[in-house]
């Protein structure tokens, strides 16, 4: 049994937490740039033209590319063989994540309570998703979510008869419901199939996956394709002021579902498509 | 679409000089506000007590930043969602406001009151916050600093850079915009 150090964990989950919020991926970023040439509105582009000067400026300047720092959504791959020494996991990473979003000068956003809704002040607790799998390393993956985006998510317990045509028109129709609020281009997530919990799962899942990178399976690479091809003709467009660059892309996780349901979920991320993972 | 300066306080015919699409860069004084100090605003009027600032002209910022850093003016700036604003908005028009900075759609009410008491609403890039916060060379609390980062600030900016969304002939940039690329 390999076992990690407690205060390494904290540690690794603060430095994710910054870094997350600071430097955006070269996925995204490549991203952008696929947008901005392909952009027909000027208005468009001058919007995806100051959202790349951000990123640089959050880069070089090592400050939040967005002041919603977001939800901190912690995905752990735990290796059967690897203990933790010192104290708990989850533990570990709600103390990451407050020493993260305090030491790194991100907006605390939590409430402790959804009615009540008084700020918990460090961001904890972490929303937690955690995988045993074989191996003796921890992953940890951190992407933090902003409510703007979030707020569009929508799932709909379909019955299998609405099949491919019937999912392709909720996941289009959900976009185009979001309009400008989760700050177009988005990214698209979606997950088809399990059950309500496991559809929405595999929707948030799908964003992390580099940007634009197409499902392997073909067919559904193939809906992922023609989905983002309408949603470019909705005309939303960057912040929704109109234009080609609605979606960056769209994502699609599927999984076996009981005979009788074809649940569907959508999980819309912003421009800001924070990730970041590291393996201990 | 053109380039337009604002320098405030602004005065009708700055506002009547607006087109939607029109980018402008905004240097002097603003203030910002988020939902409790709306709320807050707007119960003052409501029971004919003074505001602790003076909207006549002005202009407000939907934002909330993250905390600024040692040596930095203010945080990450980027605008927040303007919705939540809508129900005190045409009381804050009403009392000479002219322009407000968000992101995202507005209500009807909002819309028509930016007509009959020629305002305008402008959109910010909605996640262009380390961008943004370039254009704010000075901050303070002037308002309920009870409220942290939703506390009102004046601000001085230079060149902030905006998008006219809902000008006071009807216009609405997020209607018309979409419509002219739908295929
Ligand atoms: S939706 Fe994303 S980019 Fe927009 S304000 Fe929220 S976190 Fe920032």
């Amino acid at each position: 049994m390999r076992s990690i150090n407690y205060d390494k964990i904290v540690m690794e989950m603060a430095k994710l937490c910054r870094d997350a919020n600071y430097f955006l991926g070269d996925d995204v970023k490549n991203a952008y740039d696929r947008a901005l040439a392909e952009e027909e509105s000027p208005t468009g582009k001058e919007i995806i033209e100051q959202i790349k000067e951000n990123t640089e400026i959050a880069r070089t300047e090592e400050v939040p590319m967005c002041q919603d720092t977001g939800v901190a959504v912690v995905f752990l791959e735990m290796g059967q063989d690897v203990t933790v020494e010192g104290g708990g996991l989850y533990d570990a990473i709600n103390e990451g994540v407050a020493e993260g979003y305090t030491s790194g000068y991100l907006r605390k956003s939590m409430v402790e309570h959804p009615f009540r809704r008084k700020n918990t002040g460090d961001n904890t607790p972490a929303i937690i998703h955690t995988k045993v799998v074989s191996g003796d390393k921890l992953k940890i993956t951190v992407a933090p979510k902003g409510a703007g985006s979030e707020n569009m998510s929508s799932i709909n317990m379909m019955a299998p008869a609405a099949g491919e045509e019937g999912a392709k028109e909720f996941i289009i129709d959900a976009v185009r419901k979001a309009g400008p609020n989760p700050c177009p281009p988005i990214v698209v997530g979606v997950g088809i199939g399990g059950n309500f919990e496991k559809a929405a799962l595999l929707a948030k899942e799908s964003l992390l996956r580099p940007v634009g990178q197409p499902s392997k399976d073909e067919e559904i690479a193939k809906m992922e394709h023609e989905i983002l091809d309408k949603i470019k003709r909705l005309g939303i467009g960057p912040q929704g002021l109109g234009g080609t660059s609605t979606a960056l892309a769209v994502h699609i996780e599927v999984y076996p579902c009981h005979i009788a349901s074809l649940p569907v979920a959508v999980n819309i991320n912003c421009h800001a498509t924070r990730h970041k993972s590291i393996v201990l | 679409m053109s380039k337009k300066q604002l320098t405030p306080p602004l005065s009708d015919a700055d506002v009547e000089n607006l087109q939607i699409g029109d980018q402008v860069f905004i240097t002097g004084t603003i203030y910002t506000a988020r939902d409790a100090a709306h709320k807050r605003l707007v119960e003052l009027l409501e029971e004919g007590k003074e505001l602790p600032i003076d909207v006549k002209g002005q202009v407000i910022y939907y934002v909330g930043p993250t905390p600024a850093m040692p040596g930095q003016i203010i945080g990450s700036a980027g605008p927040t969602t303007s919705y939540r604003m809508d129900p005190y908005s045409p009381r804050l028009l009403a009392e000479g406001l002219k322009c407000m900075i968000g992101k995202g759609t507005r209500s009807k009410e909002v819309k028509d009151a930016i007509k009959e008491q020629k305002g305008v609403y402008l959109a910010a890039v909605g996640g262009a916050a380390a961008l943004i916060a370039k254009s704010i060379k000075k901050a303070e609390i002037v308002a309920y600093p009870d409220l942290g980062a939703e506390a009102i600030r004046k601000l001085e900016v230079q060149d902030f850079p905006a998008i006219v969304v809902n000008d006071c002939h009807g216009g609405d940039l997020y209607e018309e915009g979409v419509r002219k690329y739908k295929k």
